[in-house]
């Protein structure tokens, strides 16, 4: 996912050379084909990303289409006010990508889980989010960014994500895309989610088809603005909907559709699978800490059974 | 219009703004005066008729809470009208207490404070690498100096050899509860010559000086350049100078205000007038003791000002 972006951002770049590429000082290997590729577009701002973030400001009042980069919480979360006042509120084409959503860097401690990211840059007015669940969504997000005026915030994983979402052939900002529809079976659910745990749901419900559930699933690229029209479609349909991120459920996307269901005045009910509002301290790679939580397709598919 | 005709006319303002709205910081809008006045006058490039020339140089009023001086030299230049500052902090205005980007000639808020240099080095990189003849200038407060990301957007400016950057540091001594150096001491010169920037150090209400200062910041390694303007908190009202209760409080109707004004006339330019009383304020006697009990109403009723002295 990580080298895709970094792929399409050179593509960009050729087509656009007020695009510029900002880092604090991360991306080791990573960022290395842009940097040579386009060594005047890229600037290192050090370790420093409130300044970081300050900068991708001023470079974009005077035209350019700035992507800061970064990992973890570092590009948002230790720079918020920066992208609240400098960027948000003057409408600034600054788009700002993380590397490693979630327990990515899940071994290295609690300090690189960035598992309230997604709520802090929702809360922000005019912050498009968009946490792509794998490579082919990320690719078409990134593009989608440059162009979008706004400021932005693209939270990816790592890298080696399975391909998952097969049907995207463009992408539209604030649109869900089907994974798979529901076969009819006595039992369904809807099961929606954002960013890169698409693997692991996507597996859980492949466990959850074999148990003779029917699961309707949607890969939710952007968490703001909400896709209304799928959750709205799919509470019409569904006796239980399930959100899975690789988040506190406090604020993140399960919390948006929250919003969106409380609304409607349905009776469908609502499950949000993420990190039950605690830090882990535990240390463990990122497949361990997800089936510690509960987002691992087993425990995604356990607690989708248990619920129904 | 000169700089001295234009600081005499931002203060003039700034005290009928905050006596108007109970806004505060006249402080900090008194010290910053003249620097505004001379940017104004003398040294930026702009067109009032259109604010987004991008030939324009680039200005960041990164201590916000003084954004009444910009305004006000915003309207003298000619960017919108001048009657529209008595709206300063008034419901429906857009001229809020701290810099507002909604203003003609604004193209960039502040009030939370250290943000200002980075989005200025920003600018001034992207120009060097547009080619754009263009300087990018920040005013900082010294209690600003505080924040870290200034210091992060020093280092930077530095590296990236930000020539056409430029910084003033409006060196007032003081910040809101105290004397700068009992706060957290420090030697602001030799701060800013460790991270690399050609320093100027000068009496910050000595227009001649901050011209000969500004007009000129080239220098063969293109290094940044910082202005440390030693000025006076409260500056051109004598019982405002050097007293922290001018941070906060604003000038209430009665002796405060008139005598104020009156300050002002004693040493009005020619060729000004005074748009609110030509002929200044009827005389009333000081009384500094009963401005004590009662302050900016953006602040708590019971806040006092410690009276403090620099150690």
């Amino acid at each position: 996912m990580r080298d895709t972006v970094i792929r399409e951002l050179i593509s960009l770049g050729k087509e656009n050379p007020q695009l510029e590429i900002v880092t604090g000082d991360l991306g080791f290997g990573v960022l290395k084909p842009f940097w040579e590729a386009l060594p005047d577009q890229f600037v290192n701002a050090g370790i420093a990303e409130q300044n970081l973030t300050g900068v991708a400001a001023g470079m974009a009042l005077e035209g350019k289409t700035v992507f800061t980069y970064s990992i973890g919480n570092f590009p948002t979360m230790r720079c918020l006010e920066q992208i609240r006042n400098d960027c948000a509120y003057h409408k600034l084409n600054v788009n700002i990508i993380s590397v490693g959503g979630g327990y990515v860097y899940g071994s290295l401690g609690m300090s690189h889980h960035a598992t309230e990211d997604i709520a802090c840059l929702r809360a922000l007015p005019g912050v498009t989010v968009i946490c792509p669940g794998d490579a082919a969504e990320a690719k078409l997000a990134v593009r989608a960014l440059a162009e979008n005026p706004g400021t932005g915030y693209l939270r990816l994983g790592r890298g080696g994500e399975k391909h998952v979402n097969k049907s995207i052939t463009e992408f539209s900002i604030g649109k869900a895309y089907l994974i798979r529809p529901a076969k009819e079976l006595p039992k369904k659910v809807a099961v929606f989610s954002t960013g890169a745990i698409l693997e692991e749901t996507a597996r859980a419900c492949d466990l959850l088809e074999a148990r003779g559930i029917g699961v309707e699933q949607y890969s939710f690229p952007t968490v703001k603005p909400i896709d209304k029209e799928v959750i709205g479609d799919c509470a019409g349909r569904f006796d239980n909907i399930f959100t899975v991120e690789e988040h506190n459920v406090v604020g993140g996307f399960g919390s948006a559709v929250a919003e969106v269901i409380s609304e409607l005045g349905q009776s469908v009910k609502l499950h949000r699978l993420g990190i039950a509002d605690f830090y882990c301290s535990e240390v463990g790679t990122q497949a361990h800490l997800r089936d510690l939580v509960g987002i691992s397709a087993d425990k995604i598919a356990e607690s989708v059974s248990a619920a129904i | 219009m000169n700089s001295k005709q234009l600081a005499w006319l931002i203060r003039r303002h700034c005290v009928e703004m905050t006596h108007l709205s109970g806004g505060s910081h006249i402080g900090a809008v008194l010290s910053v005066a003249d620097i505004m006045a001379v940017l104004y006058a003398d040294i930026l490039q702009y067109d009032p008729l259109k604010p987004d020339w991008d030939g324009r140089d680039r200005f960041i009023l990164s201590k916000g809470h003084a954004g009444a001086a910009l305004y006000a030299a915003l309207a003298e230049c000619g960017f919108f009208d001048k009657t529209e500052l008595k709206t300063h902090y008034q419901n429906g205005s857009r001229l809020s207490g701290h810099v507002s980007h909604a203003v003609p000639g604004v193209d960039f808020s502040t009030g939370s404070l250290g943000h200002g240099l980075s989005v200025a080095a920003g600018r001034a990189l992207a120009a060097k690498q547009d080619k754009k003849a263009f300087r990018s200038f920040a005013v900082l407060g010294d209690g600003e100096c505080n924040e870290g990301s200034v210091w992060e957007a020093a280092e930077f400016a530095n590296h990236f050899r930000l020539g056409n950057l430029v910084a003033i540091v409006d060196y007032n001594h003081m910040q809101s509860l105290d004397f700068c150096n009992n706060t957290l001491e420090v030697d602001m010169k030799r701060r800013w010559e460790g991270f690399g920037w050609q320093v100027r150090e000068i009496d910050g209400h000595d227009r001649n000086a901050l011209r000969q200062a500004l007009i000129d910041t080239d220098n063969p390694e293109n290094k940044p350049t910082v202005v440390i303007a030693h000025t006076v908190k409260g500056k051109g009202v004598s019982f405002m100078e050097n007293d922290l209760l001018w941070h906060y409080r604003f000038p209430h109707d009665g002796w405060e205000y008139n005598c104020a004004v009156n300050e002002l006339h004693n040493s009005i330019p020619d060729g000004v007038e005074d748009p609110y009383t030509p002929d200044g304020c009827p005389e009333i006697k000081p009384e500094p003791e009963n401005c004590r009990h009662t302050v900016s109403e953006t602040h708590h009723p019971t806040y006092y000002s410690r009276e403090v002295e620099e150690k």
